[in-house]
């Protein structure tokens, strides 16, 4: 398989929700939704609230259950998996190896510091049953990117349940930056960051473009979009 | 990825009796994989943990798990209600271990912290009293106990510790598998945070794999990654923890979800 090879290729998706409580409502929020997403590529998913870009990201994670349609996910070893029929282990796989989702809001956990909140991600077992990085050495590149983004090191102790909503999108930033996947799924990654911030958060994007990863975004702020982007997918309301 | 599950379970149907409770549930567990299964009183997942945990036999189905061979070896899935009863009480207290919702049925409480913790390694043949102590003592400042307290009864700890004591008591034998029926549920918001942490960390570090019935929607997404919904007795959904509370398919499943604060 070449390099070539979309590390997202999604046909014909449709995502319906049935909302039983409600009288049977039906929700159709995509409908035949196709888009392809080669190595280095950020694409944007443009348009206004409610015409199913979040739906596409969770879709694509494995979040949402696609109603129909494939949604082929590149693997590590270059084969390609279609999300839609995968098990909850290899969705759990593919999450390890091959996708990242950076939400707007970071879930805390209790008790758990910021600093391992981040460095969390190097501790997973890799294919060979180890740790991917010892915890000292997880830690303290988990402090180099609190540092970059500007996490005083006086609230890296804190579990990031008091931070302000800025500094937890930062946390959650750093977290998925930290290891990224090939493919990166990000849902309004500045939302809430301040415009030194947001400059750091482009340079990072376009950093992991020139790495290869390939990125689907939402980016509200058009010159945010603008610096990272390198096409646009206009969200249409489906048809009825 | 490990290619064999450790616990294989099919059609397990249990009844009290004319009255089916469990009806028919199939799943897989792997390794280091911890399934939460979640529902309202009386939906049979307390029942359907003692079935599987060898506690309760079921009236019908399979349940196999992968018996160690060796001292690294993991072996060929085995029927547990084909066993003889000395068997299964060995695996019980070896490989399985179980966190009861109440820690006083998991707990002897007229012994102390330090024999409760070391009773399985007694039990498997440890006879030298300060490697047994060591190791009681290692375990209690794992789960956060300050070790000073060994010599107490348990009716001395709070309910936290209790919990906590029990869990130590359960993982010293380095188990592969651990059930826990509402581990969380008869403590405190602020002591459950804690513990439901520790359980996190504990997972993680042994590669345990465990079954966890847990009526909170919230523990289920901290520490499961799979979830398999009950009602009546049967599984109406089951799948990926975040996907099944993310995007719930079945009528019961969608009450059950918008029916709490978003977890």
């Amino acid at each position: 398989m070449s390099s070539m090879t979309p590390l997202l290729d999604m046909e014909g998706v449709h995502k319906r929700f049935v909302l039983h409580l409600q009288n049977q409502t039906v929700l159709d929020v995509l409908r035949d939704f196709s888009l392809r997403v080669l190595p280095g590529e950020c694409v944007r998913l443009s348009g206004p609230s409610g015409m199913g870009k979040s739906t596409v990201l969770k879709l694509a994670f494995g979040n949402y259950q696609a109603s129909d349609g494939r949604i082929g996910l590149r693997t590590a070893d270059n084969t390609v998996v279609d999300i839609t029929q995968a098990s909850p282990r290899q969705i759990v796989q593919l999450r390890a190896s091959a996708v990242g989702y950076v939400s707007q809001f970071l879930r805390v956990i209790p008790r758990v510091s910021a600093l391992d909140v981040v460095a969390e991600p190097l501790l997973e077992r890799g294919p060979d049953g180890h740790p991917l990085m010892e915890l000292d050495a997880a830690r303290a590149e988990a402090g180099r990117w609190l540092e970059r983004l500007r996490i005083p090191a006086s609230l890296w102790q804190l579990p990031p349940a008091t931070f302000s909503g800025g500094e937890q999108q930062r946390i959650n930033i750093a977290r998925s930056f930290i290891r990224t996947r090939p493919l990166l799924l990000l849902d309004e990654p500045t939302a809430s960051l301040d415009p030194l911030n947001t400059a750091t958060v482009i340079e990072l994007i376009r950093a992991a473009r020139d790495q290869g990863v390939g990125i689907v975004g939402i980016f509200h702020d058009p010159e945010v979009a603008a610096a990272v982007a390198s096409r646009s997918v206009a969200m249409q309301a489906p048809s009825p | 990825m490990s290619q064999a599950p450790l616990l294989r379970v099919r059609d397990l149907r249990c009844a009290y009796g004319a009255r089916e409770v469990v009806r028919g549930i199939s799943f897989d567990l792997w390794p280091g994989e911890v399934l939460a299964v979640v529902g309202e009183s009386g939906s049979g997942k307390s029942t359907l943990l003692n079935a599987v945990a060898a506690r309760h036999a079921p009236v019908g189905g399979t349940v196999e798990f992968a018996v160690r061979q060796g001292p690294d070896g993991v072996g060929e899935l085995a029927e547990i209600y084909a066993m003889t009863e000395a068997q299964r009480r060995l695996l019980a207290r070896t490989d399985w271990g179980f966190v009861h919702q109440n820690a006083a049925d998991g707990l002897r409480m007229n012994v102390s912290a330090g024999a409760n913790v070391s009773e399985r390694l007694m039990a498997l043949g440890q006879r030298h009293y300060g490697r047994l102590r060591a190791q009681a003592s290692d375990w209690l400042q794992r789960v956060e106990i300050d070790p000073a307290r060994i010599d107490d009864r348990p009716d001395t700890f709070s309910g936290g510790m209790r919990q906590r004591l029990q869990i130590a008591r359960n993982l010293i034998t380095a188990p592969r598998l651990v059930f826990m029926d509402e581990p969380t549920s008869s403590l405190d918001v602020s002591v459950q945070a804690r513990l439901l942490d520790m359980l996190r960390m504990l997972t993680r570090q042994m590669e345990l794999a465990a079954i966890i019935v847990t009526h909170d929607l919230a523990v289920a997404r901290l520490l499961a990654q799979r979830m398999v919904v009950m009602q009546g007795g049967n599984a109406v959904e089951a799948g990926l923890t975040d996907q099944v509370l993310d995007d719930p398919q079945h009528p019961y499943t969608q009450l059950l979800v918008s029916s709490v604060l978003p977890p």
